[in-house]
């Protein structure tokens, strides 16, 4: 093994010292390990919703959006969109909801490799996975700022709905429409699991920045 | 051993995958549930009266003339807007053809279902030609288009009312009506072939296995002719079983069957439940068989039919007469199968026991026990028990025969009460405390009396007597008590189905409302107030039923985009989203238009005169409310087309001309906007050339 490479995926734990502090190696396994978890689990529940309130729908409209799909009354949304010119929302992120499953499989696979590398560069395998609910809201606000701010100017209201941008976290409105936007379930889990890979790093340290010391100073002594 | 550190790790891997296996099921789960949150109706918080609002309210009821009685009455009818009503009433529209939906307490008009009439809102038989309601609605190659709806029916399982469908008499023409309570829209309408009107329609059995429909006027079964000299010879009553299909949500004709009746006016009929289930009765007047003949000195029907002091109750063991029927031994008439008199008399179809005099009504008891007979002309309901019927029966306790040889019970063997409860009663009800309520016509008012067997010990009254009469406003036919006519009344409320309103609303020209009248049946005793009155200015409802409203499972919007509500399935010819155009053969033109807020598409339709015309909508919609109208001006072409409905209508392009379309529902902002052109180009060029202003997008037909 070359030295870079052993440099890089840092030191084995010797079997002695494993055997007498396994907790403290382990720590960081399982903390990455609960984190792509939640991760994966994330799929599985709602990212963002916003909630449509209007005199005529006195039961409200939903939209509820998964990593992967956009749900509830899309329909009825795409019909009221029409009115002012704006896009059938399934036209909006489509490669980003095609490619979200594959991308958080490929970063938890990454965290996964970084479980197994007992230096510092595991941290850039893991950047994905802390920066991913930051990136979901960039592009959900990157997508609805485009789709407001595109209207088609001979759409039947477009005299009277200007394009905007629609309101992404929180309270907002356009037309008789009040809308209320959230994050969901699925979204904390998300952040969650960022955050549970920082606390793993500070265990990954506290483990493998020893065993690194004593070698890098055996590096220096042969050279 | 030493433990490798790599095997731990692995197991921890597989025991951790599993979890995320496993969570995942889970989340999934609880990710559907989560997804719509639902808003919450807010109730308002227990209130307490301050001196003040005390002070003001009673300012206000004395300002407008309300009692304290008055104030409580609106208290317990009053709904606020959004708050819905507990129950359905299901009511006959009388003349007018149709059923009405009405909720309780508030009396409010839900909507009115066409039944035998047109209606043009809902779209019923405004289709073009060979329109399928219209088609539906002829006899005899006439088309009948009106109807006289008498007995609404709720479909029952068990003897209780299951929500699912609903029948409706039409006596004028003999006709049943199969109403579908997933959307609310006639499936089915069955014409009797024996007899031209009939009274006793409908009725069902505990499981729905048949629907009830008793005649009324004899004649010679199936459309015959004889004079009325030969009236008892050849004029014949009777009573139909129509089998109800509850998977095709039809009745299928070839399963049903007759009985052949003397000419007696067979009236209202009731099925057996419970002790009685197996049987049904129907009662009868004019056992005389008067022929009247005013215009030649005779006496006229009204006294001719009135003379004897008891008529017949009729008992219907109809286990016994669908076995007779499924063993072929009925004959056809006009096509039907019918079981003569003669068959019955020998197979123990058939009895008779007398009740007085010229009655109305015969119920049977929530426990199916006894059977109620009001007598119309006599002051008494007479209360019959099956026990005694099924062991007189079997002890032949015969007190004769008839003239057409079917025997008749001992009166006195039969019988196990009689109250007498005042002038004029019609129909009897029950509650959930053993009183049974009995309309009374000539006194205007509404009779609680108490049952007696196993009800006597449900209220504190005497077993069979009367407890407390209340006055209605007036002349009072039917009546309904919530669940009523089931094997588990609930009580709560009463409404007297008020024939005549004279003064109670203001004058609306000589012909008045019927009164619909609520009244509070929830407390023992005496206490048994008129709590609202509702004016009913269509038609005049015959007598109606009361659903518990959780019952009904109605539809929102139609389950598929392109649903026929006829056949209750997708169409396969329903045009779908992007598949609209018009196609031409020769002169048979189809449309294919979709509709959805705001516009048809195709815009254009462009025909020649003479052509023939398919043309079928689909409404996209999937939005609860969001209904659309079509309507073709000149041609008498109207539809509604509600969330993904579709719907189809032919007729041939013979008047040329440049026609608009529109929806006729005011369905969004752009409403008006939602129109398009149908051009009809005439066969000989025009005289001046309007041909230049083509319209830019067009569907024209190659």
């Amino acid at each position: 093994m070359s030295a870079f490479l052993s440099r890089l995926i840092g030191p084995r734990i010797p079997d002695e010292e494993l055997r007498t502090n396994r907790a403290r190696y382990l720590t960081p396994t399982v903390t990455f390990m609960v984190a792509r978890i939640l991760l994966l689990v994330s799929i599985f529940f709602p990212y963002w919703h916003m909630e449509l309130e209007a005199p005529q729908y006195p039961n409200g409209l939903f939209l509820t959006a998964y990593v992967n799909n956009l749900t509830e009354d899309v329909k009825e949304i795409d019909g009221l969109n029409h009115y002012i010119g704006m896009r059938p929302l399934g036209e909006a992120a489509a490669f980003e909801r095609s490619a979200s499953v594959y991308l958080m499989i490929a970063m938890v696979l990454m965290v996964e490799v970084a479980a197994f590398i007992h230096s510092k560069w595991a941290v850039l395998l893991a950047i994905p996975v802390i920066g991913f609910p930051v990136g979901f809201l960039i592009d959900l606000y990157f997508w609805m700022r485009h789709f407001g701010l595109n209207l088609d100017p001979h759409a039947p209201l477009s005299n009277s709905v200007k394009p905007f941008v629609p309101t992404v976290l929180g309270e907002g409105g356009i037309g008789q429409f009040k809308t209320y936007a959230e994050l969901g379930n699925g979204y904390w889990l998300a952040v969650a699991s960022g955050a549970l890979i920082i606390v793993g790093f500070f265990f990954h340290r506290r483990a493998y920045r020893p065993l690194t010391l004593p070698a890098t100073q055996n590096l220096k002594a042969a050279a | 051993m030493t433990r490798k550190p790599r095997a731990h790790t692995s197991r921890l891997h597989v025991a951790l995958a599993a979890g995320v296996v496993l969570t995942m099921i889970a989340g999934d789960a609880l990710g559907q549930d989560t997804t719509r949150r639902r808003r919450r109706t807010e109730d308002a918080k227990p209130i307490e009266l301050t001196p003040a609002q005390v002070a003001d309210l009673t300012k206000l009821a004395n300002s407008r003339k309300l009692s304290v009685d008055d104030l409580v009455a609106a208290a317990k009818t009053y709904l606020p807007s959004g708050r819905h009503d507990d129950y359905v009433l299901f009511s006959s529209g009388g003349q007018s053809g149709q059923v009405f939906a009405i909720g309780v307490p508030s009396m409010r008009l839900l909507r009115s279902i066409s039944v035998f009439t047109p209606e043009s809102w809902q779209g019923y038989g405004f289709a073009g030609d060979n329109d399928a309601v219209r088609e539906r609605l002829k006899i005899n190659g006439k088309p009948v288009e009106w109807g006289d709806t008498h007995h609404p029916a709720l479909s029952e399982s068990g003897g209780e009312y299951d929500g699912q469908f609903l029948f409706i008499g039409d006596k004028a023409n003999a006709r049943l009506g199969v109403i579908d309570l997933r959307d609310w829209e006639t499936k089915q309408i069955v014409k009797n072939p024996l007899t031209v009107s009939d009274h006793g329609a409908a009725f069902v059995t505990p499981n729905t296995d048949y629907v009830i429909e008793g005649g009324q006027y004899a004649t010679v079964l199936g459309y015959g002719y004889a004079t009325p000299e030969d009236y008892k010879k050849s004029y014949r009553g009777m009573v139909t079983m129509w089998k109800f299909d509850r998977a095709k949500g039809r009745i299928d004709e070839s399963q049903s069957f007759a009985l052949e009746l003397p000419p007696y006016w067979q009236d209202l009929a009731d099925a057996g439940k419970l002790a009685s289930d197996g049987f049904f009765f129907v009662n009868s007047f004019n056992t005389e068989m008067a022929t009247g003949g005013i215009e030649s000195g005779k006496p006229p029907f009204e006294a001719g039919a009135s003379q004897r002091d008891t008529d017949y109750l009729h008992i219907v063991d109809w286990k016994k007469a669908e076995k007779v029927f499924k063993d072929g031994k009925a004959k056809k008439i006009n096509g039907f199968s019918v079981i003569t008199m003669d068959t019955s008399a020998a197979e123990g179809i058939l009895y008779f026991a007398p009740e007085p005099k010229s009655p109305h009504g015969v119920d049977v008891t929530p426990n199916g026990q006894y059977m109620v007979v009001a007598g119309k002309l006599d002051p008494h309901v007479t209360v019959y028990s099956i026990e005694k019927v099924k062991k007189a029966i079997a002890d032949k306790k015969f007190s004769g025969k008839d003239d057409y040889g079917i025997p008749i019970l001992d009166f006195d063997a039969v019988k196990e009460a009689q109250v007498e409860l005042g002038l004029g009663p019609l129909h009897t009800q029950f509650d959930d405390k053993g009183y049974a309520y009995t309309s009374l016509f000539l006194d205007s008012a509404v009779a609680r009396w108490s049952l007696g067997g196993e009800y006597d010990s449900k209220n504190a009254d005497e077993p069979w007597k009367l407890v407390q009469k209340t006055p209605v406003q007036y002349n009072i036919g039917h009546l309904c008590a919530a669940e009523g006519d089931t094997v588990s009344p609930d009580g709560n409320y009463l409404i007297s189905m008020s024939k005549w309103s004279v003064d109670r609303f203001l004058t609306t020209g000589p012909l008045l409302p019927q009164n619909f009248q609520l009244l509070d049946i929830t407390s023992p005793g005496t206490t048994m107030p008129v709590i609202f009155d509702a004016p009913i200015g269509v038609g005049e409802p015959h007598y109606c039923q009361m659903i518990k409203a959780d019952k009904l499972k109605s539809w929102d919007i139609y389950p598929e985009i392109g649903w026929n509500p006829h056949t209750q399935a997708l169409d396969p010819h329903s045009p779908q989203k992007g598949k609209e155009g018009v196609v031409r053969d020769g002169s048979t033109v189809t449309v294919n238009m979709t509709a959805i807020r705001s516009h048809f598409t195709p815009e254009h339709v462009m025909l020649e005169e003479g052509d023939h015309v398919t043309w079928r909508i689909t409404s996209t919609e999937q939005t609860k409310d969001a209904t659309h109208g079509f309507c073709i001006g000149g041609y008498n072409i109207n539809l509604s087309l509600e969330p993904g409905e579709f719907a189809e209508f032919e007729f041939t392009a013979d008047k040329p001309g440049t026609y608009p379309f529109y929806c006729t529902e005011f369905c969004s902002a752009l409403h008006l906007e939602m129109m398009g052109y149908l051009h009809i180009k005439p066969k000989a060029a025009p005289k001046a050339d309007a041909s230049d202003t083509k319209p830019a997008t067009t569907a024209s037909a190659k």
